[in-house]
């Protein structure tokens, strides 16, 4: 034990790995499902981020997932943009749930310009939460979302297809949503915590 | 009184190189066609040994290639009552005077601060608009003018302090009576201090009261008796292009210059724009209009600009495009967006009004819009696009998606969850429906809002999801 070698040479030398604490998040976003918020390790949507949700077909529960948030965020005077959304939203169905639609935006584009308003929604900084339905997103698209998200410092979310599921995503949270045998939900990847192994189930989440 | 002057010796030139812009030699020449004459020179062409009173035959002799342009008299009046209506976000008192422009700044002081100040924001202006000026403050608009012509960026402050100043101004830069001119340097008077040390009864009697009241005028006692400049009530500005431009490409750089115009001659009135239509000139009076039309006044030349270049990317142009004219009528109060002394959002955040305006420009005036809730029962007309729609409740449950138009719902018979909701209604307008609604379950478990027959349960048709 001759050779004292400084700690901060070996450190410098890039020798050693070091392992470092995984940084939670702080969030602000509660989800609005006890269930759900309970499994996140930010306690609820990753703040400034981009979460991408997938579905299996429409009408499975998408937006009641999101609902809750967009309710919070209108009834405090915050702006929430739809880009583009597969279909129109039922203003009494959204009343009904809380959301104050004079603060929602809706924005009809063509599918080539689907993320650019997006991204331009993310970067404004004016819009509290940002719903985008893109047929055609890859990975560097999505990517830019989540810079803009962080820009701007807006929730951005994501609707697509589960056939997405195997490619990888930049996105800080990815959701899956299950209609069957059962509805429930599964966390996919979310940043700065272990992937919850089981399901959350939908039936539960009204709770 | 304080008057400030701004030269505008080049006036001429300036406006031509805005619009076209160029580093190679341009001249303006003005006269009888046999004749012509040299009446401005750009910096090349005066490196080249051309000047100003040269005739262009000789000017032709010197150099073998140069652009010559016509002189126009119009354009330079349009030009001169722009930048007036510019200096006129700085006072209320605003004149024109040949080849300068006097505005009365005393007042304006207390609002732009103290001269220094005020004199750097007036050249900060025209510079960035693309003037050369020279600028002089004086307690009087001639004795302003005067000083102006003969040095840039000179202050006099008092009464006492611009005899003196005016001491050393010789008198071709006066801007005495011409036949003074003329005669006082035959007698020995070679600047202004020994015009104003003269006795005023042999000036009044060698060259009359026009004299001595030009005197007056410049030393303060007598009023200027300028006549006020008015800005016009619409904005008109029409740019011609160098040559027939059949891409929209080449129109952006004249847009951008129109667009800035149009904000400093709103920021001038203190004003915005709402609505403003831009006419792309083809040849033999044909023209296509490009209007702009945005949701709210607003009066920044970036946005201006993004905005109708948004519009104008859409245009496919019919014909080559030989000018561009920018018409601007209505001209509403503009009123900056307040906001809250405790904003969470970051500090270089879009609001969201010009966020809205950016996505319109580029994907079309209806693509931007918000629902609001009306009375009717039916679900395809209780929603309409609304810029503050009504807050209409409605008890019975509603689904979060509603189909533009019921389709009907395939496969397996669907479960029923809830219903039925009768809706018997519309009679009064053609648009009978007579449906009864049920929530259903259907085999890939989707929640579904459909309908079918009164009585019946069969014949599904699907109008929304609760998703």
């Amino acid at each position: 034990m001759n050779a004292v070698v400084p700690l901060s040479a070996l450190l410098d030398a890039r020798q050693v790995w070091r392992g470092r604490a995984p940084e939670v998040p702080a969030g602000d976003q509660p989800t609005g499902w006890r269930a759900l918020d309970a499994v996140l390790p930010a306690g609820g949507w990753p703040d400034a981020s981009l979460s991408e949700i997938l579905l299996p077909a429409d009408g499975v529960g998408e937006l009641r997932l999101v609902l809750p948030t967009l309710a919070r965020l209108t009834r405090s005077r915050r702006n929430v943009v739809i880009v583009s959304p597969p279909y129109a939203p039922c203003v009494a169905g959204w009343q009904q749930q809380g959301v104050d639609m004079r603060q929602v935006d809706i924005i009809e584009a063509p599918e080539k310009d689907v993320l650019w308003a997006t991204e331009q929604c993310l970067r404004s900084g004016s819009c509290a939460a940002v719903l985008a339905w893109p047929r055609q997103a890859d990975d560097r698209a999505l990517r830019r979302l989540q810079v803009a998200a962080a820009t701007g410092q807006a929730l951005a979310f994501v609707f697509r297809d589960r056939s997405h599921l195997s490619n990888a995503s930049p996105a800080a949270l990815r959701l899956e949503l299950e209609a069957l045998p059962r509805p429930q939900l599964w966390v996919r990847k979310c940043r700065g915590g272990a992937v919850p192994t089981r399901p959350v189930p939908l039936a539960r989440l009204a709770g | 009184m304080l008057w400030t002057c701004i030269n505008l010796s080049h006036l001429a030139m300036d406006g031509m190189l805005r619009r076209r812009p160029t580093t190679g030699p341009l001249v303006l020449v003005d006269g009888p066609v046999n004749a012509r004459t040299i009446v401005s020179a750009n910096e090349s062409a005066q490196a080249a040994g051309l000047h100003v009173g040269q005739r262009l035959s000789a000017a032709q002799a010197l150099l073998s290639k140069f652009e010559a342009i016509p002189y126009e008299r119009e354009s330079v009046d349009r030009w001169h009552r722009f930048l007036a209506a510019v200096a006129y976000r700085y006072s209320s008192e605003v004149s024109l005077l040949p080849h300068a422009i006097v505005l009365e700044v005393s007042r304006s002081m207390g609002l732009f601060g103290p001269w220094p100040r005020l004199d750097a924001m007036l050249r900060a202006d025209f510079a960035g608009l693309g003037f050369r000026h020279r600028l002089a403050a004086a307690p009087t608009a001639h004795a302003a003018q005067v000083l102006a012509t003969v040095s840039d960026g000179q202050a006099v402050l008092s009464v006492d302090a611009l005899r003196h100043a005016l001491q050393r101004v010789p008198l071709a830069k006066s801007s005495l009576p011409a036949n003074a001119i003329a005669a006082l340097p035959g007698m020995g008077i070679r600047n202004l201090g020994q015009v104003l040390a003269l006795p005023r009864d042999g000036l009044r009697r060698r060259f009359g009261t026009e004299l001595l009241d030009a005197l007056d005028r410049l030393i303060g006692d007598r009023p200027s008796g300028l006549e006020l400049y008015r800005p016009p009530d619409t904005f008109d500005l029409r740019i011609e292009l160098l040559h027939e431009v059949e891409n929209q490409s080449a129109l952006i750089f004249p847009l951008r210059r129109m667009a800035d115009d149009l904000a400093a001659y709103l920021a001038g009135r203190d004003g915005g724009v709402q609505r403003f239509l831009l006419r792309l000139e083809h040849r033999e009076g044909c023209y296509t209009d490009v209007p702009v039309g945005l949701l709210a006044p607003q009066r920044e030349g970036a946005m201006l600009f993004e905005f109708a270049r948004g519009r104008l990317e859409h245009v496919v142009l019919p014909e080559p495009v030989l000018a561009l004219h920018l018409i601007a009528r209505e001209l509403p109060a503009f009123v900056p967006a307040g906001r809250d002394l405790f904003d969470e959002r970051p500090a270089n955040a879009l609001p969201i009004g010009q966020l809205r305006e950016r996505l319109r420009a580029r994907l079309g005036d209806r693509a931007v819009y918000r629902l609001g809730s009306t009375t009717d029962p039916r679900p395809e007309r209780a929603q309409a696009v609304a810029e503050c729609g009504g807050v209409h409740d409605e008890p019975s449950p509603r689904p979060t998606w509603l189909l533009a138009h019921p389709i009907p719902l395939r496969g397996a018979s669907p479960r029923i969850l809830a219903g039925p909701e009768r809706l018997e209604t519309g009679w009064w307008d053609g648009a009978e429906a007579c449906r009864d609604y049920y929530v259903v379950e259907t085999s890939p478990g989707q929640r579904a809002w459909a309908f079918c027959p009164p009585g019946e349960q069969g014949g599904w048709m699907l109008h929304g999801w609760f998703a």
